[in-house]
């Protein structure tokens, strides 16, 4: 459904991104990660049809998004980072605009724009200034307008950026529920969030693609070591010496525990799950098992791990001060 | 059509702020006293001609109301968009970007329209005592209408060079008052040169327009202005193609 091949866009001296390429099949949700400036937005812009990319290709629905950009722009529901509305319209005149934009029939464009307001929950506000509405409302007008006319590909940069945690559940259950023949781009800086929506990641940083996969993939693949998150009811130091002795642990960690209970960082040997055999020393023994569950890398780690991986020719530490320059706070 | 869905916004958004009927009420009460003080000054220094005496000061001194106001007009029709980042988004939907330029325009000039208009009674208003020779007075509001229109091309490309409305209008005054004064300095310049210089000055043209005279060589002249200011506005829009969007 989407196909960029060898994108590089320059502005002036500065190189956004370089040589991006990566195929979206139909229906398929995938997240942008990456740190701020990494080049998603550029990216997502370049689809989108704001600006050419400088070499390179790229095609939305079969149309490319230079020589047919007409065509191509209207397949395409964009989202922007900057979400920026007319503040003096409301919104159920603000959609009928964007409807009409879009070259929708009247007909088509009353049930697009119902669809859409009942899809982003704004009946409520549909006659209210957007100018008077909350971050929250307006991030759903953003949405709302990048629904009509039910594009076959939907480019979302950072949909849940400055909403509260509410808010972004509910933005986060919206962008699944628009899931079915519909292709997502979304960006975002924030792990969970992909795990929590895309199919596959694709994870970029200073303008290059480091990844593509799978979020359990990628997970997976990068941890040198298997840990578990354990919280035991028992002698602390019986329990530490009774689960140093389950086949595959390499160390434990303590750390303080609420109530009574020890919290123990287990590390284990990377392909060996060995959560069953620790949970059947533990009742063995008759202590209480309050909490059992693996600990997945963070966004941070994921990135120390890739730009290490590719930094062949620097040291660790040398791609680890790179790299934390770049990662959000 | 896409450009009359943007001409439609626009100038709803113009009308939805009181910006616009304030643009509005100076124009027409300057106008509108500038009609009543030159008819005086007319009458009392007994002027004979229409034409090369009233129309002629009426219409010089409604040149300078159009000055003052449109360039308050066009400075918000792309510097708004660029500070509001509405920009990025209209350039996602299919529109061309000739399309966009075409409502823009569009916009502010019927906005022009419905704010001249109005002034047209002044002269109704007179006609009523003293009937006169149309014909003159129809020539001039012409001028006015193409000497608005190249106000509003050469504004609408400041605008679209910038994100900041005060700069928008400043520099526009700039442009326009030094077409103005471009040959003022006729003492100073040669012959030679001081023909190309009255060939260039927005005001001259206009002049032959205000004592009723309709010479094709100022219509061509302010049809390029216009064309030129519009081509131009078109190749900056493009400019996001190197440079990016904030």
């Amino acid at each position: 459904m989407i196909s960029a091949e060898h994108l590089t866009k320059r502005f002036g001296a500065f190189t956004a991104i370089e040589d991006v390429s990566f195929t979206v099949g139909r229906g398929e949700i995938i997240g942008f990660l990456g740190p701020n400036g990494a080049g998603k937005t550029t990216t997502m812009r370049v689809l989108a049809g704001v600006f050419p990319p400088t070499h390179g290709t790229a095609t939305v629905a079969g149309y490319d998004v230079v020589r047919d950009s007409l065509r191509a722009r209207s397949v395409v529901g964009y989202f922007p980072e900057r979400v920026s509305l007319y503040l003096d319209m409301t919104v159920a005149r603000y959609l009928a605009y964007v409807a009409e934009m879009k070259g929708l029939s009247r007909r088509s464009a009353r049930q697009e724009i119902a669809q859409a307001i009942a899809n982003c929950s704004l009946a409520p506000v549909a006659h209210r200034i957007i100018g008077t509405l909350s971050k929250g409302y307006r991030q759903r007008v953003g949405i709302a307008q990048a629904l009509v006319g039910s594009p076959r590909v939907l480019i979302l940069d950072e949909p849940t950026s400055g909403l509260d945690p509410e808010q972004v559940s509910e933005m986060r259950a919206l962008i699944r529920g628009l899931h079915g023949d519909r292709t997502v781009i979304l960006s975002t800086h924030i792990l969970s969030e992909v795990e929590a929506t895309c199919d596959r990641v694709i994870i970029i940083n200073q303008g290059r693609i480091l990844a593509v996969d799978t979020p359990a993939n990628l997970n997976h693949r990068l941890r040198r070591t298997s840990e578990v998150h354990l919280e035991v009811v028992g002698p602390a130091t019986d329990v530490v010496r009774r689960l140093g002795q389950v086949p595959g642990v390499v160390s434990i960690e303590h750390r303080s525990g609420a109530d009574g209970a020890v919290a123990l960082v287990i590390r284990t040997e990377r392909d060996r799950d060995a959560r069953e055999a620790l949970a059947a020393a533990v009742t063995q023994a008759g202590w209480g098992l309050r909490e059992l569950r693996p600990v997945l890398l963070s966004l941070e780690e994921i990135f120390l791990s890739l730009v290490a991986a590719r930094t062949a020719t620097a040291t660790d530490s040398e791609a680890r001060d790179e790299v934390s320059g770049y990662l959000p706070a | 059509m896409k450009f009359l869905v943007i001409c439609q916004r626009e100038l709803s958004s113009y009308f939805s702020s009181f910006i616009a009927y304030i643009l509005i009420a100076v124009f027409l009460l300057l106008s509108g006293y500038f009609f009543y003080s030159d008819l005086i000054f007319f009458i009392l220094f007994g002027g004979f001609v229409l034409p090369s005496g009233l129309w002629q000061f009426v219409f010089l001194d409604m040149r300078l109301v159009t000055l003052l106001v449109l360039p308050l007009v066009t400075m918000r029709l792309f510097a708004e968009e660029k500070k509001l980042g509405t920009m990025e988004l209209m350039w996602t939907y299919p529109v061309r970007d000739g399309e966009i330029v075409a409502g823009k325009f569009l916009a502010a000039w019927l906005f022009f329209l419905i704010m001249l208009i109005p002034t047209v009674i002044n002269p109704v208003i007179f006609y009523r005592f003293h009937a006169f020779d149309l014909g003159p007075l129809a020539a001039a509001y012409v001028g006015v209408l193409l000497l608005g229109t190249a106000f509003i091309a050469c504004g609408m490309f400041i605008s679209s060079l910038t994100e900041n409305q005060v700069v928008s209008a400043m520099v526009t005054y700039g442009i326009l008052v030094f077409f103005w004064f471009l040959t003022w300095n006729e003492e100073a310049a040669n012959q030679q040169l001081l023909s190309i210089l009255l060939g260039l000055s927005l005001f001259d043209h206009f002049y032959n327009f205000s004592r009723g005279v309709i010479d094709t060589r100022d219509i061509a002249f302010f049809g390029l202005f216009v064309g030129f200011f519009v081509f131009l506005t078109h190749q900056s829009l493009a400019v996001r193609k190197w440079r990016g969007v904030r």
